[in-house]
Order: C-alpha cells, then structure tokens, then sequence
C-alpha cells in the first residue's frame, strides 16, 4: 500500500468512527427493530410449549378478517381528518393574529403555545375532568342552559370528537409557532408595497402570504400526519379505546395486542401496516406537494 | 396648485422625534429628493407622504386634495423600497402586474402595460424568471417597473440605488432622471447621497434632526448654503468651515477684514475655489495629498483647523511643507459662529 493510499485509509478510518456512535444507535433503535418487525410478523407468537412457527402471510390474512383492525382504521382515518386540517388552520389564524401589533400579544403567544408544553397525561386528565358526565365542566355548563345530561366519553357517537377536540388544543399552538417564526422572516415591506397597491388584506394572504408560508404548511403537515397515528397518550388516559373500540386508534390497538394480549407475531404485523401507511404518506407528500412549494 | 404639499407635519415614537413640524410643497413634475444623514427623518417624511405611517400632527396634500386621513391605496401614488419588496414567489411579469391585478384591470391593458414597461426598462427576456435568478440591477429594474406600470402621478423611492454596485448607480442615477421626465411624474427620492441629489434634483429638501435645514434647488444649496450645516454636507469634499478667529490668527490680511467681529464669524470656502500661491495667501502646512485622478485633494493645517483644496492633476510635495492659499473674496461665504446660520450680508 502507498503511502498516499494508508493516508486515505486513516482518513476513511477516522471517519467511519467519528459516524460509528450515530450509526450504532440508529441501527440499534431504528433499524434492526423494523427488520426485526417484519421478519416476525411472518411468524407465529410462540405459546407456552409451542415455539414460533413460519406461516407466511397467515398474520395478514388474520387482519383482513379482523373487524377490530377495520374499525380502528377507520378510528384513525376519521381522527386524522378531525385534527389536521383544523390544527393546522388554527395555527395559522392564531400566529397572523398574535403576529400582528396587539397589545399583550406576548402573553397571548405564551398562552397558544402552553398545550404544547404540558404533558399530554396531564392534559388529558384535565380534559377528563372537562368531559365528566354530571359534574365536568361541558355537563355544568350546558345543564344551565337546560341541555340533558349526556355521557360524552362513555357514547359511541361522541367519544371519537372528544378525543379529536383535545388533540386539536393540544396540536394547534405547536404548529403556530413554526408559522409564527415563517412569519416573522417575511418583510414587512412586502404588506406595505400590496397596501400602495392596493391589494386588501385578504387579497395578500391569498397571493403572498399563503403562497410563502407553503414550506412551513408541507413541514407541519408532515407533523400533523405523523402525530395523528403517533399520539395516543390521550386514549390510554381518557377512554382505553371504548366504548366497544369506539375511541381506539391504530397505536393503541397495535399496544393492546403487543402487550395486553401477548400476541407479538399480529402486533409485528400490525406494525407494519402503520409504518407502511407512514411511509405512503411521507413519499407522496415530498413527491407530489413539493412542486407545488415555492422554496427561496 | 402643488403636487405635494406638506403642512406642519409631526411624526413622533416615544421619546424619538421622527420629524418635527415640516413644511414643504413641489410642483408636479419636479424630481424632489429628501436629503440628509441617517436618522434625519426623510424616510419618515417619504412614509408620511405614501400613508404607511399616520402622521401625529398637520396635513399633507396631493394634487390639492387632503390626503392626511386616506389610505396608502387612495393616494394615486406607487412606491419603491430600498429593499426592492419583490413577491419572491411570483414571476417578473406577475410582479409588475401586481397592481393592475388587484385593480381588475382590463386583460388588454395588463398585457400592453407590462410590453410598454418591459421595452422601457429593458426587462423582456426576463419576465418570466423569479426575483432570486436576477442580478440586483435587474430586481431593481422590475421594483420600477411595478411603480411605473399603473402611470400613477406622483412616485415616492425610499433609497433605491443604495444596493447596487458604485457603477450601475451612476447608470441608474442618468436612467432614473430620464424615465422621470418621460414619463413627467412627480419624484420623491430619499438618499443620503449628497452626489445623487445634486446630479438628479430640481428640488432638494436637506433635513437634519426631523427639521428642514434647506429647501433649495441643487445650484442655491451649492452656491448658497443656508447654514454651516449644509454646507458641510454638499460637494465632495465639502465645504471648508473655518472659525474667523483662526483665520485672523495666521494671516493679517483677513484680522484687518474681519476685524472685531473676528470670534463671531466663520468663513466658508469650497476646496475648489482655493488657488496655491499669492504671497499675501493664507499660511498653511501640507498635511496629506489624496490624488483621485483629475484632481487631487490637498489637506492643510491651518492652526487647529483642516482645510481640503482641490487642485488640478496629480500633485506631489512632503508632508509639512508650507503654502499659501488664497481665493476670490467673492467665493467666501460667511456664518454666525454661534448659530451657523448664513449671515447675508457677509462680510460689508
């Protein structure tokens, strides 16, 4: 060897260490566990003195007959539609409105951002007590105005919107402040130069605004994807997935079958499905969204 | 009837004061230039003028009607900012037709409008392209041209010319001037710039502290300088203020001139009004020599005053070398010490 080419070697060496804890923990925590995943989801859950067994697609084919699955899906289809785009709407309406000149508009700031900021075990006890039949704050509220009682968590009908009502409070400050800080990097000169225009204040959002603030719309998006399928703290403390799976998400089924029933090859299955649908997702938003987003 | 007239206008934050009681009025047509050093309140003035600031006290007048209350929008005027404020996302076409957009402006007319501006400025190839794939000339270029498009009378520019390169601002300064009496808008035109003012003004509006120093056209504020202040802010280099005492002290001729109102006067005399020579010149040390190619730029110690003479050619000598100066008494121009006010009657 050269003694230009043992340089290069060293080099490559003093690199690939430098990568090697990153890399360690991402293969570790990352990579091996999905690998791992799909191998077992191939797999049958060894059961007292029977050990796991290859059955090929049996898991699958267990899902596709499975009614709880279908409805968690749908759970979670109708949960992501629930929050996301009112979060996200909400988002932007709060951050133009504290971004504006305001009196106290640092307080307001603060006070969108702190659902952000509890933790969401306690946020959702408090929201349980918002939702008690009786004696929660809605019940108290609304028997004065002579509304029956209703059992908002405890119906099938309603659960589901409860739940989606607390992930868009405790969702909607976070995104703010992505949009928050977008908006504070557009210059004001730009509104002054449409107000000689004559442009009215909708008229700018529509054109300028909107249009500018689309990297930060595709990034809280992605977010607000994510979380919908990532966020179940709030179903384990406030409903457990009832009433009759009513409230339950594809997380928390994936929880229930992993490790309440101890069925780890169909959770390993389940598991897939999600990472599948978070993949579909993230490839067709970067593909398909990012023409449309206007990048400085 | 002015085309714009300022009366009494105040505008103040907190404890700045912004601008202070301002008067002022142009004719239509006029190329007007608010003149001063940072923070003396001309770019106040120009947003008082467009409506993106309300002014606290007075009124301010367009084409003769009251305008103080109105948005930026009812004034019939475009603007360009220093920072051009281009919609980073839309075309240059889009860009320019920005306004015309807004107002619903017949398809016909857009599409003449931005051909006519696009020959004009010289845009056509590029109409297509976003404002990050052009050079600062060219975003320049399309900020004027979205003021020009909807021929609106009056148009105000906020520094435009302070981001382009030494070069293109003199090309600019030449195109600026001759696309305004084309098109015979009325002009404002902030700048710090001494040279910019005096190159394209009818009209120059020298500020200092949110106050009017002068309101002069660019001859009269060169020939005769309202105050020491303006006097020391036009030409290059300014002009020469020196305490009468000085002068008396190093040289007898001007003692006898000036007299007993010696500690009362200042004398002003532009660089290149000073000859070298004369034996009864004033004495003065060589204290350094800035050659700029037709010229040089000869600074003299004169007591504890400095004095630059703008001589012809490259000059050459040791630092410390003794000169006399002189010039044309008709070339003085005389100042209360105190106050630095012009005294008109000078020196008789």
């Amino acid at each position: 060897m050269s003694a230009d080419g043992s340089r290069r070697f060293a080099a490559n060496v003093h690199g690939w260490l430098l990568v090697l804890p990153a890399a360690a923990l991402l293969v570790l925590f990352t990579h091996y566990p999905t690998v791992a995943t799909f191998l077992r989801s191939f797999f049958s859950t060894a059961k007292g003195a029977r050990g796991s067994a290859f059955v090929g697609v049996d898991n699958y084919r267990q899902m596709i007959d499975d009614p709880i699955f279908w409805q968690v899906l749908s759970n979670n289809a109708y949960f992501a539609l629930g929050t996301i785009p009112v979060s996200i709407g909400l988002a932007l309406l709060m951050a133009i409105w504290v971004n504006g000149r305001i009196a106290g508009k640092g307080w307001l700031r603060l006070a969108y951002f702190t659902p952000t900021v509890l933790p969401m075990i306690a946020v959702a006890n408090i929201w349980l007590f918002f939702y008690t039949p009786q004696y929660g704050l809605f019940e108290q509220v609304l028997s004065a105005f002579g509304v029956p009682a209703h059992n908002f968590l405890g119906s099938k009908d309603t659960v589901l919107t409860c739940l989606i009502i607390v992930a868009i409070w405790k969702e909607a400050g976070f995104f703010m402040i992505f949009y928050l800080a977008a908006l504070q990097q557009m210059s004001p000169n730009l509104a002054e130069a449409a107000a000689i225009e004559g442009a009215s204040r909708w008229h700018f959002f529509r054109r300028v605004t909107f249009p500018l603030l689309m990297p930060t719309t595709l990034f809280v998006l992605v977010n607000a994807i994510i979380n919908s399928f990532r966020l179940v703290d709030h179903v384990v403390v406030m409903t457990r997935g009832g009433p009759d799976n009513a409230s339950s998400l594809l997380l928390y089924y994936i929880y229930e079958v992993g490790f309440r029933y101890w069925d780890s090859a169909y959770a390993a299955a389940l598991t897939m499905v999600l990472l599948a649908l978070l993949a579909l997702f993230a490839v067709g938003q970067f593909l398909f969204m990012d023409r449309k987003v206007h990048y400085r | 009837m002015a085309a714009i007239a300022l009366e009494g206008v105040s505008k103040a934050w907190g404890d700045s004061r912004g601008v202070d009681r301002i008067s002022f009025a142009t004719q239509a047509g006029q190329f007007l230039v608010l003149l001063g050093p940072s923070g003396c309140g001309k770019s106040t003035t120009l947003r008082l003028i467009a409506g993106l600031e309300q002014a606290d006290a007075g009124r301010i007048f367009i084409a003769g009607d009251d305008v103080t209350a109105l948005p930026p929008s009812r004034r019939h005027l475009s603007m360009v900012f220093q920072s051009y404020a281009l919609f980073p996302h839309l075309s240059v076409a889009e860009n320019i037709l920005f306004g015309l957009k807004v107002r619903k402006a017949p398809a016909a007319d857009q599409r003449r409008g931005l051909a006519r501006v696009a020959e004009l400025l010289g845009l056509a190839g590029l109409l297509e392209r976003k404002p990050n794939q052009l050079s600062g000339g060219q975003q320049q270029r399309v900020a004027l041209g979205r003021a020009i498009i909807a021929e609106q009378p009056v148009c105000l520019m906020d520094e435009p010319l302070s981001n382009l390169d030494a070069q293109l601002r003199n090309e600019m300064r030449r195109e600026l001037r001759a696309l305004q009496q084309k098109l015979a808008m009325t002009m404002v035109y902030v700048t710090h710039d001494q040279a910019e003012a005096m190159s394209m003004a009818d009209q120059v509006i020298l500020l200092r502290d949110g106050r009017i120093e002068q309101d002069a056209t660019p001859e009269e504020l060169y020939a005769r300088p309202a105050s020491t202040f303006t006097a020391r802010f036009i030409g290059t280099p300014p002009m020469n203020v020196i305490p009468g005492t000085v002068l008396a002290r190093v040289n007898p001729g001007w003692a006898a001139r000036l007299g007993a109102r010696a500690a009362e006067i200042a004398i002003g005399i532009r660089p290149e009004d000073i000859r070298f020579g004369a034996a009864d010149g004033v004495e003065a040390a060589v204290a350094g020599i800035e050659y700029l190619g037709a010229d040089s730029v000869v600074t003299c110690a004169l007591g504890d005053a400095v004095l630059a003479v703008r001589a012809k050619g490259k000059l050459r000598g040791p630092a410390g070398e003794r000169v006399r100066l002189d010039w044309d008494p008709a070339a003085t121009h005389c100042f209360d010490q105190a106050g630095g006010q012009r005294l008109a009657q000078g020196l008789a």
